[in-house]
C-alpha cells in the first residue's frame, strides 16, 4: 500500500474544496449563538461563592442577589440615597438608638410564605447572635456592618424595632447594602449550610437552577408584589477570562457583560452594542507614609499631588474608564460631596518648588504596587506612570510589586519602616466608611484600622466622630464637607481616580442602566 | 504481571503521601490567608482573626495536617471556602470535564502524531515529510493559549461556526453534538503542541527501526510495504513511543490549565487557578492531591503497557 497515493491527490483536493465550500455556506447562514428572546444572558466575572446574602462579600455575587432578594430599604435608583423597600416607613428615636420600621403588607416569599417581622428578626439574629441555632450556617464576614445592633424585636407582624448600643448614622445605608437582604427563615432551617445553593427571597426573580461553573438561572416571580420583571429569565454565566468575555459578547453568546477591560471598549463602538457607564462610590488613591520618611512633611505630600498627572492616568492608562478624584469622598455620594473641591492640578513646577522648600529634592521613595485586586483597576501600568511622574520632579521611586493578598498583608499593618507610599482603592456604601476606617487617629493599624499612612489631625477626628452619631443628613453633609477641605489640604493621600463602572449590552437589550451602587438591578430590563 | 502491578501500586503510596505534605506546606507558607482574601477591603486584624477561627485555621499546623489527612482517608476532603460546597463534589464535577478535554486532546495527539511520524519516516525527505515537519514545528512553537485565542477570533467571532467558550450551550443544548461543538477548538488547541512532540519522536523512532536488518529481510521476502511499515516497524517503534505518550499525557493535563482559562472550560485546571487566587486552601490541597494521584496511576498504567509490549521490561 502506498502511504501517500499520488493518484488520490485530485480526489482529496476535490473533497477538501467541497468541505471548504460547505463551511463557507454555513458561515453565511444565520449566526450561531443567538440567545433566545425574553432570556437575558449576563457575562459575570466569576462563579458566585454562595447565594446567601449574609455569607458573601463580592460585588460579583451581589449582582445576582439583589434580583432575588430585597432588604428593608434600598438605594433610590440612580443615587445612593436610602428609599423604602420591604419597609414602607421608619422612625428614628431622638437619641438615634431606636429604629422602628413599618413593613410592607401583602409581600410573600417565593414559596408563598408571608413576609413578616419574625422573618426580619430571624435574619439579623442569625448573623449577630452566636447562640442562634442557625449561626453556624455562616461565617458572616460582613456582620460587623450591624455590630451596633443590640437587639431586634418583632413588635407586631408588621412592625420591627432595632435597638442600637450607640447612635450610628450609617445604619440605614448598611441596611440597603446586600448584606441586609432578607432570606426566608424556613429555607435556612431546611437547607442549613447549603442554603446558599437553594436561595428563597421576596424579589422580582426566583431561583431556578445553579449548574456549577456554567450558569446560575433565575426566573420571573409571577407573584411579585410590585411591577413584574421584564424578562422571563436571567442567566448569569461566569467567564473569568476578560478576553474570552469580550469574545463571547462579540460573538453574541451573551447579551450583557460587566467590567469591560478599558482596551476592549473600542471594539463595541457600533450600532450592535450599547456601552453604559456610571461613576460609583469608589476612590483610587496612594497612601502616603506621614510618620517617617519624606512624606512626614505636608509640603512633600502636596508636591506628590501636584506632580502626578492624573488626567493622563485616567485618559491614557484607564482609557477614560475613571474620573479624576478631588478628595477623599467620591462624588457619587452626592449629598455628602463638597462640589467646591478642585483636584490638585498637574503642576510639576509647583511640585519642584514645594520639594525645594521642604529640602526633599532627590529623595528616595519605596512604592508598593499590587498586581491586581478588587477595585484596583490597572495597578501596574498606573504605578509605572506614577513613578515616571515623580521621577520627573526629581524623586527617585523604587517600585515593589506584590500579588493582591500578599499586598494587603504588607499594607494593612502599616507602612512604617517599610515603604513611603502604596496603592489602594476602596468602594463603600456610606460616606462615613472610608474616612472613619482610614483617616482617623484611632484607625491607625495598631488600633485595628486601615490608616496605614498614620495620618492624624484632631479636627478631622472630631468631625468624623460627630458625623457618625448625627441622625440628621443635612448636618452630616456639612461635617463631611469640612472634613474634605481639611483632608484635601493636608494631603495624607494622593487622590487619583473615581472608577466608572461599565457594561456592554447588545442592541436587543432595553431599559438597562447601571447604578452608582454598582449593583445590577435587572427587574425592568427587556430582552427582545 | 499481577505482582508487578501490586508492587508499583504500593510504591505509589509514599509518593502520594509526600505530595500531601508538600502541597500542605506550600499552602501554609504562601503569603496571604483566606480570611484576608474573603474580607478584602474589610480585613481588619480583628475581623481576620474571628474569620480564621470560624474557618478552623487558628489551630497548630501539624494538628491541621493530621485532621486534613485523616478526613481525606475517610473520603471527606473538607468544604471549599470560596464555593461553599464539599471539595470532593467540586473536584469530581470538574475532573470529568478535564478528562473529556484532556482525553480527547490526548487521543488526537497520539493518533495524528504517530501517523504523521510514521508517514514522515516511511517517506523520509519527500514532500510529505517536509510538509509534515513544517506543520509540526509550527505546532510545537506556538503557545497553546495564543493558538486558542486566535481560533476564537477566527472561528467564533468572525465566522461564527463554533461557540466561543464553555462546555454546553447555556440555553437548550446539552446533547452530544453540542458538546462536540464546544470541544472542537479547545481540544485541537491543546493537542497542537503535544502532536508536534509525538510526531517528531515517532519519526525518529520509526527511522531507527526501519534501518534494522529484519525490516530489510521483510522487504526482501516481498512483504507489502504497508505491512512492513505498519505491521513490523510501527509495532517495534511503539516500545519507545509509549513512554513519550505517558509524558505527553501529563503535559496535556497541565496544559489544560491555560486552555481551560481561555475557553472557560469548567475543568480542574481553571478550578485550581481560581482556588489559588482566593486562597481556598482545602480546594487547592484536595485538587492537587487528586490530580497527582491520577497522574501517578496513569504512569503506572503506561509502564504496565510497555511491559506488555516488550517482554524484556517486566517484574
Amino acid at each position: 500500500m502506498e502511504l501517500w497515493n499520488r493518484s488520490r491527490g485530485p480526489a482529496a483536493a476535490a473533497a477538501l474544496a467541497a468541505i471548504l465550500t460547505s463551511a463557507a455556506a454555513l458561515g453565511t447562514a444565520p449566526a450561531l449563538a443567538q440567545t433566545p428572546p425574553g432570556v437575558l444572558i449576563v457575562g459575570q466575572i466569576a462563579e458566585p461563592k454562595s447565594l446567601d446574602p449574609a455569607a458573601v462579600t463580592a460585588v460579583n455575587d451581589f449582582r445576582i442577589l439583589v434580583n432575588l432578594y430585597e432588604g428593608l430599604v434600598k438605594y433610590e435608583p440612580g443615587t445612593l440615597e436610602v428609599a423604602p423597600a420591604l419597609a414602607t416607613d421608619w422612625t428614628i428615636s431622638e437619641d438615634g438608638t431606636e429604629y422602628t420600621f413599618t413593613l410592607r403588607e401583602g409581600v410573600t416569599f417565593h414559596d408563598g410564605t408571608p413576609f413578616d417581622a419574625g422573618a426580619v428578626k430571624f435574619n439579623f439574629d442569625r448573623m449577630l447572635d452566636e447562640s442562634h441555632p442557625f449561626h453556624d450556617t455562616g461565617p458572616f464576614p460582613l456582620a460587623f456592618f450591624f455590630s451596633a445592633v443590640e437587639s431586634v424585636e418583632a413588635v407586631d407582624p408588621l412592625t420591627v424595632k432595632f435597638t442600637l448600643s450607640e447612635p450610628y448614622a450609617p445604619f440605614l445605608s448598611n441596611l440597603a447594602y446586600p448584606t441586609g437582604l432578607i432570606v426566608l427563615p424556613a429555607a435556612v432551617e431546611a437547607a442549613g449550610a447549603d442554603f446558599g445553593r437553594a436561595p428563597v427571597g421576596t424579589g422580582p426573580f426566583k431561583f431556578a437552577e445553579w449548574r456549577s461553573n456554567e450558569a446560575v438561572v433565575i426566573e420571573k416571580n409571577p407573584d411579585y408584589w410590585g411591577d413584574p420583571a421584564g424578562t422571563e429569565a436571567v442567566v448569569f454565566r461566569p467567564i473569568t477570562d476578560a478576553n474570552t468575555r469580550v469574545a463571547e459578547m462579540l460573538a453574541g453568546g451573551i447579551d450583557m457583560m460587566v467590567e469591560v477591560p478599558p482596551v476592549a471598549l473600542s471594539q463595541f463602538q457600533s450600532d450592535d452594542f450599547t456601552v453604559s457607564e456610571q461613576a460609583g462610590p469608589h476612590l483610587w488613591f496612594l497612601i502616603l507614609n506621614a510618620k517617617d520618611g519624606p512624606f512626614a512633611d505636608k509640603r512633600v505630600r502636596q508636591a506628590a499631588n501636584y506632580a502626578i498627572n492624573k488626567e493622563a492616568l485616567v485618559g491614557d492608562v484607564l482609557e477614560g474608564t475613571a474620573e479624576v478624584a478631588a478628595g477623599p469622598t467620591p462624588p457619587a455620594f452626592a449629598w455628602a460631596h463638597d462640589d467646591a473641591l478642585e483636584p490638585y492640578p498637574y503642576d510639576p513646577d509647583r511640585a519642584r518648588e514645594l520639594l525645594a522648600e521642604a529640602g526633599a529634592e532627590g529623595a528616595t521613595l519605596t512604592f508598593y504596587v499590587t498586581e491586581g485586586g478588587s477595585g484596583m483597576l490597572d495597578p501596574v501600568p498606573m504605578g509605572t506612570a506614577i513613578q515616571a511622574d515623580l521621577n520627573a520632579v526629581g524623586l527617585d521611586v523604587k517600585i515593589e510589586t506584590y500579588e493582591w493578598n500578599t499586598f494587603l498583608g504588607e499594607v494593612n499593618p502599616g507602612l512604617e519602616g517599610k515603604a513611603d507610599m502604596a496603592e489602594m482603592a476602596w468602594m463603600t456604601n456610606d460616606p462615613d466608611t472610608l474616612p472613619f476606617l482610614a483617616l482617623r487617629t484611632d484607625a491607625w493599624p495598631d488600633k485595628g484600622g486601615f490608616n496605614s499612612g498614620y495620618y492624624s489631625n484632631p479636627e478631622v477626628d472630631a468631625l468624623l466622630e460627630k458625623a457618625r452619631v448625627s441622625t440628621d443628613q443635612g448636618e452630616r453633609a456639612e461635617l463631611y464637607k469640612q472634613m474634605q477641605q481639611i483632608v484635601h489640604d493636608d494631603a495624607p493621600w494622593v487622590f487619583v481616580a473615581n472608577w466608572k463602572q461599565n457594561a456592554v449590552t447588545s442592541s436587543r437589550v432595553e431599559n438597562f442602566s447601571l447604578e452608582p451602587s454598582f449593583l445590577l438591578m435587572l427587574k425592568d430590563v427587556v430582552k427582545n | 504481571m499481577a505482582g508487578y502491578i501490586l508492587k508499583r501500586l504500593l510504591s505509589a503510596i509514599p509518593v502520594i503521601l509526600g505530595i500531601t505534605v508538600i502541597v500542605f506546606l506550600i499552602m501554609a507558607m504562601i503569603p496571604g490567608d483566606p480570611a484576608t482574601a474573603i474580607l478584602g477591603s474589610y480585613a481588619t486584624p480583628e475581623n481576620v482573626e474571628k474569620l480564621n477561627r470560624d474557618l478552623g485555621l487558628d489551630k497548630p499546623l501539624a494538628q491541621r495536617y493530621v485532621i486534613w489527612l485523616g478526613n481525606m482517608l475517610t473520603g471527606d476532603f473538607g468544604r471549599s471556602f470560596s464555593l461553599n460546597r464539599p471539595v470532593l463534589d467540586e473536584i469530581l464535577d470538574r475532573f470529568s470535564a478535564t478528562l473529556i478535554l484532556a482525553g480527547t486532546a490526548f487521543v488526537l495527539c497520539s493518533l495524528i502524531g504517530i501517523l504523521a511520524g510514521a508517514i514522515s519516516a516511511a517517506r523520509q525527505y519527500s514532500l510529505a515529510d517536509k510538509a509534515i515537519t513544517f506543520v509540526v514545528l509550527i505546532g510545537i512553537s506556538v503557545p497553546s493559549f495564543f493558538l486558542g485565542m486566535m481560533m476564537i477570533l477566527l472561528f467564533a467571532v468572525k465566522l461564527r461556526w463554533l461557540p466561543v467558550s464553555g462546555m454546553y450551550a447555556i440555553y437548550g443544548g446539552g446533547d452530544l453534538p453540542d458538546l462536540l461543538a464546544h470541544l472542537a477548538m479547545p481540544a485541537l488547541a491543546l493537542a497542537a503542541v503535544a502532536t508536534g512532540v509525538v510526531a517528531r519522536l515517532s519519526r525518529s523512532a520509526m527511522l531507527e527501526v526501519l534501518r534494522q536488518d529484519y525490516i530489510r529481510t521483510a522487504r526482501a521476502k516481498g512483504v507489502p510495504e504497508g505491512r512492513v511499515v505498519y505491521g513490523h516497524a510501527l509495532r517495534a517503534a511503539m516500545v519507545s513511543i509509549i513512554p513519550v505518550l505517558g509524558i505527553q499525557a501529563g503535559f496535556v493535563l497541565s496544559g489544560a490549565v491555560y486552555i481551560e482559562m481561555v475557553f472557560q472550560w469548567p475543568g480542574v485546571g481553571r478550578m485550581l487557578v481560581d482556588a489559588i487566587l482566593k486562597r481556598d486552601i482545602l480546594l487547592v490541597q484536595g485538587g492537587v492531591v487528586f490530580v497527582s494521584a491520577c497522574y501517578v496511576l496513569f504512569n503506572i498504567a503506561v509502564d504496565v503497557a510497555q511491559g506488555l509490549l516488550d517482554p524484556r521490561i517486566k517484574t
